[in-house]
């Protein structure tokens, strides 16, 4: 019956490395409407900022905010990938933590509401296996969110305010090509910082059986870190915040590029995710599935 | 069995909740504890004690000062153990508490610390001298006495204590005068101090003496403004703003080189009745000279004189101690020519020195972590060697550093470190020549100096060489050369030199020499705001007739990227300096020689920041040796599993033994569970709500640990996971799909997750027992109950396992559906094949089964085939007219005996004897007998249990 030692006794046609293929799981979600919403919306928001600036009135009233949201907000519409830059960073803090959250917080923990985690388990899909299929393809959609967003932001961006240089307050300008680079380089960065949510909403999304709980509970984590981040007296526990680093990727417009800090949030970002997936992990593997 | 049967599921979520709050707690708890670490207090490595000290100084040594001092003194110091000392001297306008961090770290450092107010400022008696060797000067040797006068401190010999002298400004001044003046000084360690206190505030660029120096009035003004307001007003005007971008002493460490913070907050509480309007604290030689410059913007060689005499550059011959050097790039005050020329002088004696040059300074502060850090290291490098005696000789290798970019966490600069093994001075170790060019032009001086250019303001000069536009020319009052844009970058270490003609009707002209770094896009950066002024005498009228000078312009640290072009802007005014006040039109054109730029090999020091990419490295690796090692010891757990056959079960399709389920609150929701299901059988797991009959499912499908016992598959051992289980097709606790997508979606994305071959699948099959019609392309979130419950059974079914195991599976439907799914399930147990049904209904299974076990509480009550338990049983129920007279009657029969019964009914065993016999007797006695049922054996084992306990026991 079985072809192989490991999957003596099963039937026929059944290998546990074969069961719930990456592709299977990739189309469970795909057919979500959650998943087709969230996508959606990193299409939608750029275009929405884009018609958002088409209002500006003209009336330059530059004398609040500062820092680098207005200085990047000002040169949002010097050029594609200004604009590109710009939807990233309206977005990084908030938007593309819930998506994250959402994609990594929501994949265990709905299969378990809808009682359909049992049946996987019954294939048997291996426990293991189960999680790290899910992980990936949640990983794989957080990064086409991310994509997405960029993508959509430069198409947008580069067809309304042309292919210029990438100008920021903190560096002169770069040529579109290296701008390009930098952009990707930001991606590249915001990409390894948001592995500490998908971590932690991965995480609660093993422990609890409410979708809502997963998601939820890792954006208000990421929330309250970010509140204690603010709190310099907190001095040097602060490097410990999973949020500490978030902005590092300010370094890579300046020139020449500033990598400490980014070093510093990629050794964070992974670290975090790394516990949170070893617990997850070894909570599943180990735990009385009862939902 | 009561208790937990009811309080059991409370307990349970009671049971998680605790945990959840434990875990919850310790990780609060944890987090607090890491709070209350890094925001403790710094730790009491040492005490403090304040002490007036009263010194006897001056010309004479005779006139008595009061010093508001405060001794620092590590916990462990005593007359036993002896303890080396630091005498920390502070900035000019600071008091002890400005140096207080420092003289904190120091002391922690195991330093006898001594911090005093300088005469003049704060608390401390006495005028300001600037450091005069007899005031000043002569205090601190005064105060080496009372070091040597206290039992901890360590001494070389009697009245000469193990010390070093650290300070920073106006503090590194008198580092350097006291060990001029006094042997008993061990190492010093001067920090952004002066050479020429005279060339300092009169520079002149192209060598020419301080007699014709430029008067540098921004810094004069702010450091003297207190004189003349001793009162208030310079407390709210430099003591308040200067302290702002001064510096951050507290965070940079120990020795932070910190400047003064004006002499505001020195001169606000002057002497009672001492107070000159015109002098505030300052001595009046001191207060007369400054007076006669800033109103001439010229120095009579008095004045010169002066301020010589506190200055280092006559003594320096005279200087033992070792000395560290450490001079700011952002400073135009003491420029890093002062450190320069200190460092030559000195070390013209032999001594050992050792110059570091960072990024802050009197313009830049502490500089970027980095910088103070390095600062830090390398002054304790240099007192524990000289002062304690302890570590390997520092060295004498160069340290600088270059403002690498922009930090944008900390809103901060940042600095990359780099070492090179001499002290190559200002003139570089090697050179680079930029051919500068522009034609001869016109530049007014307009009347008293205004408008001026601005290049640096005092205090602010990190801010202001961050902000364009803060520094700018005036349209026709300079002249500018460029050169083309550079093919390669260059790293300018030093000073750069140019050669300027200038021309001027009134012979004389005094000039600022710039050098910008000017970006493709046409931004121009002036580093560090820093400004070479010259005053040429001599002059013709006509710029043909000029001879070139030479500028030195001042040291920089910088990195001119290629493609930049390089700009030498020569201005007529700067808002920092005083300038003739008639007008005039100087012409100026470039020199002879081209624009020189110093350069230095250095190598990179390695910073923390090498050491976190290598952490991230070993992190990434240790994650994926990590991924390694599990997935590996997975394969061998999984290989040495148990894949044998039991020889006893290979053609059984289930065999259960002595299951046992123990919830971690010790529930024990199965105790001992032990049946088999053989093909062709379709056994019926009998009981009532919460018997035990889903746990006993639950472990069968791998989704629960059992505590103890088997369970076989065909021979196979069952655990979470084996592959076996891909031969069981289940429906455990209700369905559950994708609300999302329809049924045959839901089957197919099902079949899909197992991986096996689509035509294994017989689709056709299932959805025939489904039954669902069209409605199999509805969402299943629109299905009715009985629907879902349909489908759910053809999910079973998908791949025609051996073993179907169906949890209630007639929940839902109608009783044709009901009689439906029986035909089914008999129809199944075909083949080979098996099935295993739950149920709480005894119709049901008797029905729909060939097999029955009755399970309750955890345990198995009855089993066997469901003819032999359904069968009719020797006891039998009568229903007579009188129930008193009838056992008389039966209990005289033969055999026959009278059963008990919990609801008073008459239950009789005959035992063997007919029935018809029985009723006979009845009838005979003249009791009327209305009914006789004969009992049945699932029954009486059913009756049996709810007799003792009629409540359900809760979910299992």
């Amino acid at each position: 019956m079985g072809q192989s030692s490991s999957t003596v006794g099963a039937a026929a046609g059944y290998r546990p490395s074969a069961t719930l293929p990456f592709a299977a799981e990739f189309r469970r979600q795909a057919s979500r409407r959650r998943t087709q919403l969230a996508l959606g919306f990193m299409v939608l928001l750029p275009l929405i900022i884009l018609i958002a600036f088409q209002f500006d009135a003209g009336d330059d009233d530059r004398d609040g905010g500062g820092g680098e949201f207005s200085s990047l907000a000002d040169l949002a519409t010097s050029g594609g990938l200004n604009f590109t830059l710009f939807s990233l960073l309206v977005s990084a803090s908030f938007l593309l933590v819930v998506v994250v959250a959402l994609f990594c917080g929501d994949t265990v923990a709905s299969e378990a509401s809808w009682g359909s985690l049992r049946y996987l388990l019954a294939i048997p899909v291996p426990r293991a296996r189960l999680l790290a299929v899910k992980l990936l393809v949640a990983l794989a959609y957080s990064a086409l969110a991310l994509l997405l967003l960029a993508g959509t932001a430069l198409l947008a961006g580069t067809l309304r305010y042309g292919w210029e240089p990438l100008r920021s307050q903190v560096s002169a300008q770069l040529d579109p090509g290296e701008g390009l680079l930098r952009l990707l380089a930001v991606l590249g960065y915001l990409a390894v910082v948001l592995l500490a949510v998908a971590g932690l909403a991965f995480l609660l999304s093993v422990v609890t059986d409410a979708a809502l709980g997963a998601v939820g509970g890792a954006v208000l984590l990421w929330i309250l870190s970010s509140i204690l981040d603010q709190i310099e007296a907190l001095g040097a526990v602060r490097s410990f915040l999973p949020t500490h680093y978030a902005n590092a990727w300010l370094g890579l417009l300046s020139t020449p590029v500033q990598t400490d800090d980014l070093v510093r949030g990629c050794i964070s970002a992974i670290a975090y995710a790394t516990l949170f997936w070893s617990v997850a992990f070894w909570r599943f593997t180990r735990k009385d599935v009862t939902s | 069995m009561r208790s937990p049967s009811s309080a059991a599921p409370v307990r349970r979520a009671l049971g998680t909740r605790r945990r959840r709050i434990v875990a919850g707690s310790v990780a609060v708890v944890l987090l607090a504890a890491a709070a209350l670490w890094a925001a403790r207090p710094g730790e009491a490595g040492f005490r403090t004690e304040s002490a007036r000290i009263t010194v006897r100084s001056g010309p004479a040594g005779d006139e008595p000062v009061d010093l508001d001092a405060t001794f620092y003194l590590p916990d462990d110091a005593s007359a036993g153990r002896k303890v080396p000392a630091v005498l920390l001297a502070h900035g000019f306008g600071g008091t002890k508490e400005s140096v207080r961090a420092d003289a904190e770290d120091l002391a922690a450092q195991g330093y006898a610390v001594l911090a005093w107010t300088a005469r003049g400022f704060g608390r401390s008696g006495g005028q300001i001298h600037l450091d005069s060797p007899d005031h000043e000067v002569r205090d601190a040797e005064r105060l080496l006495d009372w070091l040597a006068a206290r039992p901890e401190v360590r001494t070389d010999a009697p009245g000469d204590p193990r010390v070093g002298v650290v300070g920073g400004s106006y503090g590194g001044g008198l580092a350097l005068l006291l060990a001029a003046q006094d042997r008993r000084v061990d190492a010093i360690v001067p920090m952004i101090t002066w050479n020429d206190l005279s060339r300092a505030f009169l520079p002149e660029s192209t060598g020419g003496p301080a007699t014709s120096g430029v008067f540098k009035k921004g810094w004069a003004g702010i450091f003297f403004g207190g004189g003349g307001n001793a009162g208030s007003g310079p407390a709210g005007l430099s003591g308040g703003s200067a302290a702002e971008p001064e510096g951050n002493p507290a965070s940079a460490g120990p020795p932070s080189p910190t400047p003064g913070t004006g002499p505001g907050t020195g001169s606000g509480r002057a002497p009672a009745g001492a107070a000159d309007p015109a002098c505030g604290r300052f001595a009046a030689d001191v207060c007369a000279a400054y007076l006669r410059i800033a109103t001439t913007g010229r120095a009579e060689p008095a004045d010169v004189e002066l301020l010589r005499r506190s200055s280092p550059a006559g003594v320096l011959d005279r200087i033992k101690a070792p000395t560290l050097l450490v001079q700011g790039t952002a400073d135009s005050l003491f420029p890093l020519a002062e450190a320069d020329a200190n460092a030559r002088g000195i070390a013209a004696n032999g001594t050992p020195v050792r110059v570091a040059w960072y990024t802050g300074g009197h313009d830049g502060g502490a500089g970027p972590t980095s910088d103070s850090d390095r600062v830090k290291y390398l002054t304790l490098q240099w007192l524990d060697h000289y002062v304690t005696g302890d570590g390997p000789a520092p060295g004498d290798d160069f340290t600088y550093s270059r403002v690498a970019g922009f930090n944008a966490l900390e809103r901060g600069l940042v600095a990359t470190g780099y070492r090179t093994a001499d002290y190559p001075g200002l003139a570089g170790d090697d050179r680079r020549e930029v051919a500068v060019t522009g034609p001869a032009q016109p530049v007014a001086n307009p009347p008293n100096g205004n408008p001026a250019a601005i290049s640096s303001v005092p205090f602010a000069g990190a801010l202001g060489s961050l902000l364009d536009g803060v520094a700018g020319d005036v349209p026709g009052q300079h002249a500018r050369f460029e050169s083309a844009p550079l093919t390669e970058a260059v790293d300018v270490t030093g000073a750069p030199t140019f050669s300027i003609r200038a021309a001027s009707p009134t012979g004389e002209a005094v000039l600022f020499v710039k050098l910008y770094d000017v970006d493709p896009g046409g931004a121009a950066t002036l580093p560090n705001g820093l400004v070479a002024p010259v005053r040429l005498t001599g002059l013709p009228a006509e710029i043909g007739a000029a001879k070139p000078v030479t500028v030195t312009l001042p040291g920089i640290v910088r990195r001119v990227e290629a493609g930049h072009r390089l700009r030498i802007t020569v201005a007529s005014t700067d808002q920092a300096y005083t300038t003739p006040a008639q007008p005039t039109v100087y012409t100026v054109a470039a020199g002879d020689a081209p624009l020189v730029l110093p350069t230095v090999t250095g190598e990179p020091i390695p910073t923390a920041a090498t050491v976190w990419r290598w952490v991230l490295a070993g992190l990434l690796a240790a994650v994926v040796v990590g991924l390694v090692v599990v997935v590996l010891l997975a394969r061998r757990r999984h290989r040495r599993q148990d894949s044998s056959v039991h020889p006893e079960y290979a053609g059984v399709p289930l065999a259960v033994r002595q299951l046992r389920k123990e919830y971690a609150d010790g529930f024990v929701a199965v105790s001992n569970v032990d049946f088999e299901v053989h093909p062709g059988q379709v056994v019926g797991l009998l009981g009532p709500n919460g018997a035990g009959k889903t746990t006993t499912l639950r472990v069968l499908m791998g989704l629960t640990q059992p505590t103890a016992g088997e369970i076989y598959v065909f021979g196979r051992r069952l655990v979470p996971g084996s592959p076996v289980l891909s031969r069981i097709g289940a429906l455990v606790e209700g369905p559950g799909f994708l609300p999302h997508l329809s049924g045959l979606d839901n089957l197919k994305a099902y079949w899909r997750a197992t991986g096996r071959p689509w035509a294994d699948a017989h689709f056709d099959e299932a959805l025939e027992i489904a039954g669902l019609g069209e409605s199999v392309h509805r969402k299943t979130r629109k299905y009715s109950h009985g629907m879902r419950q349909r489908l759910a059974i053809a999910q079973a079914m998908l791949g025609l396992p051996e073993l179907l195991v169906l949890d209630e599976p007639t929940d839902g439907l109608d009783p044709p559906q009901i009689a439906e799914m029986r035909r089914v399930l008999q129809r199944y147990a075909t083949d080979g094949r098996a099935v295993l049904v739950s149920s709480h209904l005894l119709a049901e299974v008797e029905q729909t089964c060939t097999h029955a076990v009755v399970v309750n509480k955890g345990r198995i009550v009855a089993s066997g085939p469901v003819a032999e338990i359904v069968g009719e049983s020797p006891s039998v129920l009568f229903d007579v007219t009188d129930p008193a007279a009838a056992r008389d009657v039966l209990g005289r029969l033969d055999g026959v005996t009278v059963l008990p019964d919990p609801e008073g009914n008459l239950v009789v065993d005959t035992n063997g004897t007919a029935r018809s016999e029985v009723v006979a007797e009845l009838v005979r006695a003249g009791i009327g007998v209305d009914r006789v049922v004969p009992r049945r054996r699932l029954e009486d084992a059913f009756l049996a249990l709810v007799g003792e306990n009629s409540r359900g026991s809760g979910d299992r």
